[in-house]
């Protein structure tokens, strides 16, 4: 009986439509790319920006956000790769994949100092190589339209694509730095694929960064096949620019008895969106995705899980803490999906929320999906001011205000970040929420 | 293994004549012509020697529903509904004008269903059970059969009557609050309701009045292909307390009907409503024909400070469900609950939950929802708690706990919390899981067999609900589920 009107596109989504037909054009083809490419184009025309009207865009309407889209920047020479500098976290001990205003820095990335059995090559190249890497783009790509990621695909190009050989255990981490170091308005799309092989280990880093008052827009997607035994620990720091737009996805497949450890630290953004879509396609894997979400100003935040069990004795943990100063808006939407085969599936999931001020928001959407019986799921979600009983408690021990507010939420957020197994990555974790905490003391 | 085939064997014995209250009643009855239009409209706003403003009111509401789309957010999937293919007023035809005269058949449908009708059996056999006193308002297809107690309630200054009455006697009351909780456009099915509804209670507790005992609808669906709009409008005045309870049956038939009710409560300052429903129409048979389909619309309002609005449901019927029983807590320090036991069998689908919506300062809400799913059905809670900016210290509870039983059903929670003050503690909490074998071991090893076990399992899985509910209801309803899941273990 729905009759989908779909109203008139916005001058965004006439601007976005004009440029995926130019960026075809120019990138034609043939092929699987370019078949990706248009029919992605296809979806968008049909289906544009996703409204509040859209389910999954219920508190983040993009069509209302979204008022112009800026031209993609050219590849980077070393004036920018330099810029680039303070927009890149250091990781300890890590080997680096530079992007820099959503274009791949050759110069700035070590494409040959990865560790032993570990390989990365430039998206273009292994999609002219015809690497079996390429193959696996848009491979995990959900079937509900997604606007951001349809953008993303539209746009394909830029990225970079990584194997993990079986067996490997990957001595240093790898770090996916993207970098908006421009004053100029830029639109940056990247996609990264990464394939781990069965039993192999890696640590991988993904940093964004950029320039506060740029109004660029940044997306990007990643595609991760943990394979049978394999072992991915994934650490991902958004502290994109004040004035940006930040769409992430992740795509994640889970082989048999894989292990994903995730952590997603999400400070920056005027408007941020990360998508995780998550898939357990071998038995008894195990999935820890935890995060944590701070927000000020008019900051808008927001986080998405799909967690699909398509087999039996999968195990996820999902937690994520939320905290919202002044008049930010968080987001939390987690949806569990337990299907007839997934028997033994034992899920669980947490949002908690703090909020520092009474004009700041939180949405909080968990959601459970089970058709198999012999199962144990749950979730909560809770929201919140800080405990006055426990400030009182720090402010009669001589701690002044800010100082007590500030320790009771690192204590909220630490219970999140300890998930984090490596000691050096946790630090970079403390240190940068610190950073966060401290500014808005000042 | 043998075991698990006699089991089935049983099972499948036992589901076709699960549903005990699918009997028809044969009487002669004055139906509207079938389908919808501006003179059905009419016809019903006729039969019921409306005034006029009431005839506009639902004109209004005819024409708007006429741009509205039926909604298909829900999960719950079932063909396209005609809406033209229903009747949409259905009366017995000889129009009784006391209980003594009301066809014996319509009684003897009640006898059948336990709800008594004449008072003085009333009273043996509610103080058989121990009880109190129970006045109880009947709803067959259509019209309001009988009101009982209507006169030891006008001593205590409570009115208790069929809507249809209350419209043409305390017009001025019905004028104040008809649609001022549920406006007339609320949502496609609320507006169908606006515009058809045939009749419903109409419940007014004046100030500082307790209710004398508890006031109980019966709804009825008996006729073919009719689809039933009760509207039911209860308003409690400053400092008054009502309990309320609603039960609802259909015979068997193939084909599905129609049930989109509303019903309104207004708390004023200080004042307590509690509403009870046990829900059982025809669920449909072992292969999903038939069946009601139950769009309600039910909304409680806690316009005064310090009031409070309980709801409590036992969903154990219907083909579909779709209901969201909400409170608005307007009033400072005002308080919602809601409690929900909702078990599906079969290939019945529930789309149930409720909304608090926080308003005032210091308001507080609690919501247990216990769902239950076996067979081929699917249970979903969906809800809503949200704290606007002025709701300084609101307060939520959730706890919705699924239970599946057997492996071709689905259990699924989807809730919604939206908390834009500081001071607002939301806290929610959900779990699924099955029954453990533990405790069927231990249950079976007591001699019990497997579906007393199972029954007594869920019973104590629901228990924190049942307690909410009056006495003489909990016993029914505990019955009642039991009865649910026959069949749903093998």
């Amino acid at each position: 009986m729905t009759i989908n009107v779909r109203p008139a596109r916005t001058a965004a989504e006439e601007a976005i439509a004009a440029a995926l037909e130019a960026s075809i054009a120019t990138e034609a083809g043939q092929g699987r790319i370019a078949e990706l490419r248009r029919a992605a184009r296809d979806a968008f025309l049909s289906h544009g920006l996703p409204s509040r009207r859209v389910e999954e865009w219920k508190y983040t309407d993009l069509r209302a956000a979204i008022r112009d889209v800026p031209n993609r920047a050219p590849a980077p020479g070393t004036v920018e790769d330099l810029e680039a500098a303070p927009f890149v976290p250091a990781v300890p001990n890590a080997g680096r994949i530079l992007f820099v205003n959503g274009v791949l820095s050759r110069a700035g990335s070590d494409f040959a100092a990865l560790s032993e059995g570990v390989t990365a090559l430039p998206l273009d190249t292994a999609i002219a190589a015809g690497d079996p890497l390429a193959d696996r783009i848009n491979a995990l790509s959900p079937s509900r339209y997604d606007g951001p990621l349809a953008l993303n695909t539209g746009f394909l190009g830029e990225g970079v694509a990584l194997r993990v050989d079986a067996g490997v255990k990957a001595a240093r981490p790898v770090h996916i730095a993207h970098a908006f170091p421009g004053s100029e308005a830029v639109s940056g799309f990247t996609r990264t694929v990464v394939v781990v092989g069965e039993g192999a280990e890696v640590t991988l880093v993904e940093t964004f960064a950029g320039r506060d008052g740029v109004a660029y827009q940044s997306n990007h997607a990643v595609e991760l096949v943990v394979g049978d035994g394999a072992v991915v620990n994934l650490v991902r720091i958004q502290e994109e620019g004040d004035a940006a737009f930040h769409f992430g996805t992740l795509m994640l497949e889970l082989g048999r008895e894989a292990k994903l450890n995730l952590f997603a630290l999400a400070q920056g953004s005027a408007l941020a969106r990360y998508n995780v879509y998550g898939r357990f396609e071998g038995t008894s894997a195990h999935a820890g995705i935890r995060g944590a979400t701070l927000a000020r100003g008019r900051q808008h935040s927001d986080t998405t899980l799909v967690i699909d069990h398509a087999v039996a004795g999968g195990e996820s943990r999902e937690l994520f803490k939320t905290v919202l100063a002044d008049d930010a808006h968080g987001v939390f939407q987690g949806k569990i999906v337990v299907r007839r085969a997934a028997q033994k599936t034992d899920g669980r999931m947490m949002s908690q929320s703090l909020l520092l001020s009474d004009r700041a928001e939180m949405d909080n959407k968990p959601e459970l999906e089970i058709f198999a019986d012999d199962v144990q799921c749950g979730h909560g979600a809770t929201a919140g001011a800080l405990d006055r009983s426990m400030l009182f408690y720090l402010r009669s021990r001589g701690l002044p205000e800010k100082e007590a507010e500030m320790l009771l939420i690192q204590a909220f957020l630490g219970e999140a970040v300890e998930y984090v197994e490596n000691a050096d990555l946790r630090d970079l974790l403390i240190e940068r929420i610190s950073g966060w905490l401290e500014k808005r003391a000042a | 293994m043998p075991a698990v085939q006699e089991t089935v064997e049983r099972v499948r014995a036992i589901d076709v004549d699960q549903y005990k209250y699918g009997f028809v009643t044969d009487i002669e009855s004055e139906k509207a012509p079938k389908g919808l239009s501006e003179d059905t409209v009419r016809y019903i706003s006729a039969r019921k020697n409306e005034p006029e403003w009431m005839l506009e009111w639902r004109l209004d509401a005819y024409r708007r529903w006429l741009t509205m789309e039926e909604p298909t957010w829900a999960r719950v999937s079932y063909p396209r509904i005609d809406f033209q293919d229903y009747y949409y007023y259905s009366a017995p035809k000889a129009a009784p004008k006391s209980i003594d005269e009301i066809d014996p058949e319509i009684l003897k449908t009640y006898e059948k269903l336990g709800i008594p009708l004449r008072e003085r059996d009333a009273l043996l056999g509610i103080q058989r059970e121990g009880g109190s006193k129970v006045a109880v308002d009947a709803v067959f297809d259509s019209v309001s059969v009988a009101t009982t107690f209507k006169e030891e309630l006008a001593k205590a200054g409570v009115i208790f009557m069929p809507i249809s009455e209350a419209i043409r006697e305390h017009p001025e009351l019905v004028k104040k609050y008809l649609g001022s909780v549920v406006p007339v456009s609320d949502n496609f099915y609320a507006t169908l309701n606006s515009a058809v509804f045939s009749d419903g209670s109409f419940v007014y507790v004046p100030k500082g009045v307790r209710c004398p005992m508890e006031l109980s609808t019966y709804f009825r669906i008996n006729e073919r292909n009719t689809g039933q709009f009760e509207r039911t409008l209860i308003i409690a005045d400053e400092g008054a307390y009502v309990s309320y309870l609603e039960g609802c049956t259909a015979p068997q038939r193939d084909e599905n009907q129609l049930h989109a009710a509303v019903v309104e409560l207004v708390a004023l300052k200080d004042a307590e409503i509690k509403y009870s429903t046990v829900q059982n129409w025809y669920p449909g048979d072992k292969d999903g024909k038939g069946g009601i389909y139950n769009f309600v619309t039910k909304r409680g309002d806690c316009r005064g400070d310090n009031s409070k609005i309980s709801w409590t449901q036992v969903e154990t019927g219907s083909a579909i469900t779709w209901k969201y029983p909400s409170c608005i807590l307007r009033g400072d320090n005002s308080q919602g609950e809601f409690y929900s036991i909702a078990i599906s069998n079969g290939h019945q689908q529930v789309d149930s939950g409720t909304k608090m919506i926080h308003l005032g300062k210091n308001t507080s809400s609690r919501i247990i929802s216990k769902g239950i799913a076996a067979g081929h059905s699917d249970n979903t809670y969906r809800g809503l708690v949200s704290a606007h900016r002025k709701a300084t210290g609101a307060r939520n509870f959730t706890n919705c706990d699924s239970l599946l039983i057997g492996d071709l059903c689905g259990a699924h929670t989807v809730p919604y919390m939206e908390a834009k003050n500081a001071s607002a503690q939301f806290e929610h909490e959900a779990t699924t899981s099955k029954i453990s074998e533990d405790q069927l071991f231990y249950c079976l090893q007591r001699g019990l067999s497997q579906e007393e076990a199972v029954a007594l399992i869920v019973n104590g899985f629901v228990r924190d609900v049942l307690q909410q509910l009056p006495m003489e209801f909990a016993v029914e309803a505990q019955k009642l589920i039991a009865v649910s899941l026959e069949g749903s273990v093998g």
